[in-house]
């Protein structure tokens, strides 16, 4: 798989990350790399940090109250916790498609258009590229063509998800983090979803917690299992499912618990 | 006969059933007497003339409510103008900006009393500080501005709602992409309240033009026709005395006797005003909601 590939570099480099919702010791002494145009999943079962861990890095947990986050998150090195980030530009640059299809109330045009439009882009011209290619690029154009400009919530889930990964890349991204996209929808545009993930790491580092470990299998190159907020296991995704190196990420892999 | 075909009468059921009836007749009964009474009676001091001109002075020799129904819209107007942005201001600040605390509290607790408080008090309230703060004598522009502090409550509650009901998923994707918050207020969750800021609007306006106590010690009861010779008159105005439809209805039914029919005529005339609100209240809420 991936030793193929040597130019591995690392996208976002995390260490000793620990976060506390209050009193609540949610992550604990996190450490690992996230490598470019890789698929990274993280997986584990429910309340084990996973998804907290993914929103530390677009800085997603701010919007929360009496969050406490401390340890060492780096995109590209430059630290994403220094004061003098604008936590509107790196989100930017990592964004986010959530567990459930969230396209806002507006036509489908308005709702890719939205996030070219917070950073400044008016052109008429330039929008209606940005939009026929982010909808391209999440595979979803061929099916709305002809409707850009009704609304959004029009679609069926799984399309609904596809806008708002094409959403997410209007802005042109770095990085893509997915919180289990596909946990709301049924099999065959879980499929598409899975099947558009594999073209997305061709240009983007795409991060995904997910359920599903068969979908962890399929589409990842890497994966780290969370327990408790730990993370007790990092590695090729291959070597994770076949021969883990920890009793408790075998007895998760095997269905022993979870 | 089966189980399942024999019906079983129960004379209790038959009594209340008979009571619900009876209360709903006596609902619909009452609503279609004053809205027939007052209708036959307004009828009688009716006229193109009551409608097309104004009474100047007392004692009268003319009979009209021109000038009321005008000061009526600069009340609704500039009250709004006041209301609405101050109102759904506070709703923003209280939901998406402000922490959880004792201020808030006492803020929310604070709305909810100023809720309760009859309006004869914001009338005498509206009457002293407006006079002393701007030197405002009875004006429309005085009665105004108290109406705004006794609708404010209604708009703030009624935005908070709405803000509340928008789905957090929302505002995750908006900041997900690097929306600031204000530009998601803006772009997302405005949009989404508009049905709910539109209905206080319409409750709003339904209060302002049914309220005289708060508005006899503060807009007067003056009822000439606006005198416009230039663009700026149309704001002067505000400035002058102004008795709305509700106002004028009180005097005419104080003095009674021969003026009793146009107190009829006046209230006839508010009724259709109401009706009129709430059914373009009821079109514009179905036109936003489609969006």
């Amino acid at each position: 798989m991936s030793e193929n590939n040597n130019n591995n570099t690392v996208k976002i480099h995390t260490k000793d990350v620990n976060l506390w919702y209050g009193e609540n010791h949610a992550l604990k002494d996190i450490t690992l790399d996230i490598f470019s145009n890789k698929i990274t999943a993280f997986i584990g079962p429910s309340g084990c940090g996973k998804s907290t861990y993914l929103k530390t890095l677009n800085r997603m947990n701010d919007i929360i109250p009496n969050v406490k986050i401390t340890g060492d998150i780096q995109l590209d090195g430059q630290d994403i916790y220094d004061s003098r980030v604008d936590v509107n530009a790196l989100r930017k640059k990592i964004g986010m498609v959530f567990q459930k299809p969230n396209p806002f109330p507006m036509s489908i045009y308005d709702n890719i258009a939205y996030g070219p439009r917070i950073h400044g882009i008016r052109s008429k011209a330039r929008l209606d590229e940005i939009v026929e290619n982010s909808l391209k690029g999440a595979a979803i154009f061929d099916e709305v063509k002809d409707r850009l400009h009704k609304s959004a919530l029009g679609l069926s889930g799984g399309q609904q998800q596809r806008i708002c990964i094409a959403r997410a890349i209007a802005v042109e991204p770095e990085v893509i983090l997915m919180d289990e996209p596909t946990s709301a929808l049924d099999p065959i545009s879980t499929l598409k979803i899975e099947e558009l993930m594999s073209i997305l790491k061709e240009k983007y580092t795409v991060a995904i917690v997910t359920h599903n470990m068969q979908q962890a299998t399929r589409i990842s190159d890497y994966t780290a299992f969370f327990l408790v907020g730990e993370m007790i296991e990092y590695g090729d995704t291959e070597q994770i499912f076949s021969h883990p190196v920890d009793k408790r990420t075998n007895d998760y892999i095997t269905g022993r618990f979870g | 006969m089966n189980e399942l075909t024999r019906k079983r009468i129960r004379i209790s059921d038959i009594v209340l059933k008979a009571l619900i009836l009876l209360s709903a007749v006596i609902t619909t009964a009452v609503v279609a007497a004053i809205i027939i009474y007052i209708v036959k009676r307004g009828l009688e001091g009716m006229s193109l003339n009551f409608i097309t001109t104004a009474a100047f002075s007392y004692p009268y020799e003319n009979y009209g409510i021109l000038g009321n129904i005008i000061n009526t819209l600069y009340i609704i107007i500039i009250t709004l103008l006041v209301a609405v942005p101050i109102g759904v201001g506070a709703a923003i600040y209280l939901t998406e900006y402000a922490k959880r605390s004792r201020l808030t509290t006492i803020i929310e607790f604070a709305t909810e009393t100023l809720a309760g408080i009859p309006s004869i008090i914001y009338g005498l309230f509206g009457s002293v500080f407006f006079y002393n703060l701007f030197r405002l004598q009875y004006s429309i522009l005085s009665g105004s501005l108290t109406l705004s502090l006794m609708i404010l409550p209604t708009i703030i509650r009624t935005t908070e709602e709405a803000i509340k009901t928008v789905p957090i998923s929302y505002r995750e994707g908006a900041m997900g992409i690097g929306a600031t918050k204000w530009y998601m207020i803006r772009t997302v969750i405005l949009p989404c309240c508009i049905d709910g800021i539109l209905t206080s609007v319409i409750l709003s306006i339904g209060r302002i033009v049914g309220e005289s106590a708060a508005l006899l010690f503060t807009a007067g009861i003056a009822a000439e026709l606006p005198n416009f010779k230039s663009f700026t008159d149309i704001f002067t105005k505000a400035g002058g005395a102004g008795g709305t439809l509700t106002v004028q209805l009180y005097q005419y039914a104080q003095r009674g006797g021969g003026e009793m029919k146009y107190a009829f005529s006046t209230a006839l005339v508010l009724l259709i005003v109401v009706m009129v609100i709430n059914v373009f209240a009821k079109l514009a809420a179905r036109k936003f909601r489609k969006v």
